[in-house]
């Protein structure tokens, strides 16, 4: 223990008059209570609890105490203290919270702002619808086959029994390729741009063998001036599949799942009879479609057909073994149909704003 | 074709109450296109009566003559009493029968009639002309019944005006040329409806006699299988083409061109038979059915002169060809208005060589649509009987004693079909009776054994030629309703292939970098790649849409610019637009592909040599942009689009394509359409796959398009396929972080300076990021100062400071060494 030799003030040791502590901690407390802000405690904390605060200078005091009034006033002065310390403390952690908050408001925002900084992109609803019909295909164990768009006559029509003669090939408006050198004497290129889908059955089946299950979804060409039901420039999904067995029943049952996958689960498809020199039978078909905007109803959605055995033939497969069926749409009517589109030239000329309607994916 | 359902009920016994919409129905069932069907009956609505004029009082006060007439409507009116009617034509008497609407009726075009005053008088209905009535007339004025006509005041009139039929308007698909006829259709719907029909192509009629109607040699008989003719004489030239005959040709379509001609069409019509009408007096001498010589001329009935083809057929006289075979006649042996002598040809005549004939001289005349399709060879002795009577029944004139029928027939071909060979395609259990049953009712002889078919198709059926064509008329027949729904089970599949995954993956990330995407034409006119400074000599379209847009893209900007341009006349600033696809790059040296059959596979060594000729399309991603890539708001200001945001979009695309970047360059380059300046070369592991960067101002000129626009393309097919992607290594040690300010010559491209810094700082270097670009009057316009953050991290340890300066120095050195850099501040 150390002692203090300062001179004895009668004064001073009156502080550790345990009424006079009392009267410290209260007016510390009500002075703690008045502070109302953190600067204003600060101050207040120096008054109260600081080296010449009332509690710091009666526990100096203590010193000058004989030996046996020690403990008593050193209990005191220290239950003085942690009063005052406890309410300062209390005091901190109300503006504490208070300031936290006038901060959080200071920092208030409107954040109802629009925030267009980078516009929208978006993929054209013919891709996604396309890759939509492939991954259901795909789901079912399909592969999806691709093939060039200038395409050798020989496979856009010869291969799929469209002779040079038939009737078919001048209603197919096809566009033909120039010859690249006239000073050959060719006046014919051999080449067109293909008017269907079907040349890539040929080169499936040229390159595969069965079984073979493929869809084809490809941008094709025909003659047709632009306007809003056509467009010399469209796509088609086809399907192919070459297998032992293969039934019309099973070209049904495609279609039927294909239908429903697309339409609902009411959808369903009617057939008509009908010539592809590519297929026979061969057949045009109806899908009912209740959710059409103009109500429900039986919509002409593409072609189908059990491949025709000289197809099979000039691929190279034997149509005494295998069978197979093909059927194909347009994607450009099926989007026209199943989302209430009007007009194909919206799909043609690039605007942004019909693009984006349909974001990254259609539905 | 476009037939009135009274002329196929002639053969077909149609129920009595056949509606529009059951005929519809039926047809599309049969699997014949239904155009259009019209039902006169319901055409005009309310009372159109036959009246009788009763009175007819000028009124003269009028700009012009006007009648007031009363006309005897029997007990139409409910009166008896005779009708009141204003009219303004004049082509009629008292006592003519004319047909009256009476008010309350509804003409064509929703034109209601009533009861109304009008030039002073009091109209109670209207005095109907035939347009009036939606009939074609050629004349004008009101309908005046003819006196023969047997019907009183009163009657209804549509019947005796021909406003009782239902027209059907049909397309017939290329393999069914015998629909094309009165006679296909008729037995078509007695399929559909299971009635009675009778062929009037079986109809009896002469066969050859001893002398020939007229001396005819057919010298190509491949050419010409068939050929009869019969003559009728004394014919009355003046001898008109009764009305019932010429509204049917005028529902067909068919112009009436007098009566011998008339009929020649009008047994087409019916029987599908296409014949000619020579006038026997402008023959001269004996007939000769060849080849064309090439350069042959002929003026056909059109007026045309026409050069003709080694491959045309003519029938020729002493004088020369005066006909081309199967698609057109000639002028000078056809009948005219006085001829009295008439020689009636029907004949059988090659498909194919029409089909050329009609497509060299573009000619596709409605019979040389039904040679093309297939026309029963056994019609030309019914067709030439049916022809024969009309004329002489209509025309008078004495029927020929003589008939010719010069008949090359092929073998009957008989198509052996296994019994169960329908049921295995379709999937319906058919049994061998029924498919007996149904062929045989499509017309086919058929023999029945207990596990096959033998079929000899009738003469009206060459497209029946194998199996599938029959098994075709089993479930057609049958109903496509009965065949049941059942989904086969393919074999396993390996999903999407890389390739086709990448092209989802790039789109994907150019939309979600703001870019949209648009399918655009892949036409181009020569001067836009011109102006692009593209090479012109690309995929040519012999017939393209547009002329000015004859060639395939070789590139998929001109077309995606053309749609940005759209874009901005529409009033859009800000655009971001992005294009997939194939353009077309040919090999002007790999000559026209070889000719392959389709017996079989090709021989691989032709296919590989066809191929070859199929110019290279590979797959091209590009993208355009232009106004604000970020926009300007309330945030602060925008960006402008610049070749930074192009060059960028080639970095997305080809991390998108999972090529790591370490494989990616970029390096400055010039290249149109680009701005010299402000182009880069992107890439691949030292392999060019497109350019980036701003477009040339000139370009931007000439295509009108926004100024500073900016462009990337990149050759996807091009970019290698990722392999399988390793896993990364990193070290959970801290790193250390350095940077350093080089200044050195502007001209070092910031791509090099980075190459050197990482290969000079070693293996401790983890990444380098370029963070400012500074230039200034004391540095000097040849000199910039590149700043760059290093992070240095070793795998195993905590780097000392020592370390990571000494890794720093290494790396400094080497650009100091090669361009001359130095510390900046040191």
């Amino acid at each position: 223990m150390t002692y203090r030799h300062d001179p004895y003030d009668p004064k001073q040791v009156a502080m550790l008059d345990p009424a006079a502590l009392d009267d410290a901690v209260a007016a510390a407390a009500e002075a703690f209570a008045q502070a109302s802000d953190l600067d204003a405690l600060a101050v207040q904390k120096a008054a109260h609890l600081g080296d010449r605060s009332a509690v710091s200078l009666a526990r100096r005091e203590i010193g000058a105490l004989p030996p046996a009034a020690k403990a008593d006033a050193g209990k005191h002065v220290n239950q003085a203290r942690t009063a005052v310390q406890a309410a300062y403390d209390e005091r901190l952690a109300v503006l504490e919270v208070e300031q936290a908050q006038r901060v959080l408001a200071t920092e208030r925002v409107d954040v109802t702002l629009p925030w267009d900084r980078r516009p929208r992109g978006a993929r054209h609803p013919l891709t996604t619808l396309m890759e939509r019909v492939g991954d259901l295909f795909v789901g079912m164990g399909y592969e999806i086959a691709e093939g060039p768009e200038v395409e050798l006559e020989w496979a856009n029509f010869d291969a799929l029994n469209i002779s040079p003669d038939h009737p078919a090939r001048g209603l197919m408006d096809t566009f033909w390729v120039a010859a690249a050198d006239s000073s050959t004497g060719a006046t014919e290129s051999g080449l067109v741009l293909r008017t269907h889908t079907s040349p890539v059955q040929a080169r499936t089946m040229l390159t595969r063998q069965p079984p073979i299950y493929v869809v084809v979804p490809g941008r094709v060409y025909r003659t047709d001036e632009l306007d809003a039901t056509h467009s010399p420039v469209f796509h088609q999904v086809e399907g192919l599949v070459v297998d032992k067995g293969i039934t019309m029943a099973h070209l049904k049952g495609t279609l039927d799942h294909f239908a429903r996958a697309m339409f609902g689960p009411d959808a369903r498809t009617r057939w008509r009879p009908h010539y592809f020199p590519f297929t026979e039978p061969s057949a045009e078909f109806d899908v009912w479609f209740a959710e059409h905007r103009d109500g429900p109803r039986w919509v002409e959605w593409g072609g189908c057909g059990m491949v025709n055995p000289n197809v099979l033939r000039a691929c190279g497969i034997d149509p005494n073994e295998y069978s197979g069926f093909a059927f194909g749409m347009g994607i450009e009517r099926t989007l026209m149909f199943r989302n209430g589109l009007s007009d194909m030239r919206e799909m043609i000329e690039g605007d942004v704003r019909f693009t984006r309607a349909f974001g990254m994916e259609v539905h | 074709m476009k037939v009135g359902l009274s002329w196929l009920r002639e053969y077909v016994d149609l129920p009595a109450d056949l509606s529009a919409a059951d005929l519809d129905l039926a047809l599309n069932n049969l699997g014949i296109e239904v155009e259009e069907i019209h039902d006169q009956r319901h055409s005009v609505q309310g009372s159109l009566v036959v009246g009788k004029v009763l009175t007819i009082e000028e009124l003269t006060e009028f700009k012009k003559p006007i009648r007031f007439c009363t006309v005897d409507v029997g007990q139409a009116n409910g009166t008896g009493a005779p009708q009141e009617i204003v009219c303004g034509a004049r082509n009629f008497a008292e006592g003519d029968l004319v047909v009256v609407i009476l008010p309350g009726g509804v003409l064509p075009g929703g034109f209601a009639i009533g009861a109304r005053k009008t030039y002073g008088k009091n109209s109670h209905g209207m005095i109907c002309s035939a347009a009036e009535l939606g009939l074609s007339g050629d004349h004008d004025g009101i309908i005046i019944l003819p006196t023969s006509v047997e019907a009183v005041p009163g009657d209804d009139a549509r019947g005796v005006v021909g406003l009782d039929d239902i027209e059907v308007h049909v397309s017939v698909t290329p393999d069914r040329g015998y629909q094309m006829s009165v006679r296909g259709l008729a037995r078509e719907l007695a399929h559909a409806f299971k009635v009675p029909f009778r062929d009037p192509g079986i109809a009896p009629a002469p066969g050859a006699t001893a002398t020939p109607a007229w001396p005819v040699t057919v010298l190509d008989t491949a050419g010409c299988d068939r050929f009869a003719a019969r003559q009728v004489r004394g014919v009355d030239p003046a001898a008109p083409t009764p009305s019932w005959m010429a509204k049917r040709l005028l529902t067909a379509g068919v112009r009436t061109l007098g009566l011998a001609i008339d009929i020649t069409n009008y047994v087409m019509l019916e029987l599908g038979q296409p014949m000619h009408a020579f006038d026997a007096d402008r023959i001269a001498g004996g007939l000769v059915v060849r080849r064309a010589t090439e350069g042959e001329k002929l003026t056909t009935l059109d007026g045309q002169a026409r050069v003709l083809s080694a491959e045309d057929m003519v029938i020729c006289d002493e004088t020369g060809p005066v006909s081309l075979a199967a698609v057109m006649g000639g002028q000078t042996s056809e009948v005219v208005d006085g001829t009295t002598n008439v020689l009636f040809e029907a004949a059988h005549w090659d498909p194919t060589m029409v089909g050329r004939t009609a497509r060299r001289h573009k000619l596709f005349s409605e019979a040389a649509k039904r040679w093309e399709r297939g026309v029963d060879r056994q019609l030309c002795l019914v067709a030439i009987e049916r022809a024969v009577s009309l004329l002489v029944e209509h025309g008078g004139g004495q029927a020929g004693a003589d008939v010719l029928d010069i008949d090359h027939a092929p073998d009957p071909v008989m198509i052996s079909m296994p019994g169960d060979r329908a049921s295995r395609l379709i999937g319906v259990d058919y049994s061998v009776d029924r498919v007996g049953d149904l062929l045989t009712e499509v017309g086919c002889d058929t023999a029945v054994y207990d596990d096959h078919v033998d079929v000899i198709p009738p003469s009206w059926r060459p497209d029946l030629r194998e199996t599938a064509d029959l098994v075709e008329e089993v479930v057609r027949l049958d109903g496509f309703d009965n065949v049941p729904s059942t989904l086969p089970v393919a074999p396993p599949g390996n999903g999407l292939t890389p390739s086709q995954r990448r092209k989802r993956t790039v789109g994907r990330a150019l939309a979600e970098q703001g870019y949209v995407e648009v399918l655009s034409y892949p036409f181009v006119s020569a001067s836009v790649l011109a102006t692009l400074g593209l090479p012109t000599d690309t995929v040519k379209l012999a017939n393209p849409l547009s002329d000015e847009e004859p060639l395939m893209r070789t590139s998929l900007l001109p077309p995606l610019l053309a749609a940005l341009r759209r874009n901005v006349g529409r009033g859009q600033r800000d655009l971001a637009l992005y294009e997939q696809g194939l353009v077309f790059l040919p090999d002007l040296s790999a000559g026209i592909p070889p000719v392959m059959g389709v017996a079989g596979k090709p021989d691989p060594a032709l296919w590989e040599k066809a191929n070859a000729s199929v110019p290279t399309q590979p797959w091209h991603v590009a993208a355009v942009l232009c106004g604000e890539f970020e926009r300007s708001g309330w945030w602060g200001a925008g960006r402008a689009a610049s070749w930074s945001d192009a060059v960028q979009a080639a970095r997305d695309v080809l991390s998108a394509a999972a090529v790591p970047a370490a494989s990616v360059t970029i390096s400055a380059a010039e290249k149109a359409p680009w701005h010299p300046g402000r182009c880069a070369a992107i890439s691949v592991d030292g392999v060019v796959v497109g350019h980036a960067g701003e477009l040339h101002p000139a370009v931007c000129t000439a295509l009108d398009l926004p100024k500073r626009t900016c462009a990337m393309e990149l050759d996807l097919d091009a970019v290698p396929l990722p392999g399988t992607t390793p896993a990364p290594v990193f070290s959970t040690y801290p790193p250390a972080l350095i940077d350093v300010a080089l200044v050195l010559p502007a001209s070092v491209p910031a791509a090099q300076v980075e190459a050197a810094l990482t290969e000079g700082a070693g293996p401790l270097l983890e990444s380098v990021r370029l963070f400012d670009v500074y230039t200034s009057e004391q540095l000097g316009a040849e000199q910039r100062s590149l700043a760059y953050k290093l992070t240095f991290r070793a795998p195993d340890r905590t780097l000392t400071v020592e370390e990571a300066v000494a890794a720093r120095d290494a790396a400094v050195a080497v650009t100091a060494e090669r361009f001359g850099a130095v510390l900046r501040g040191a």
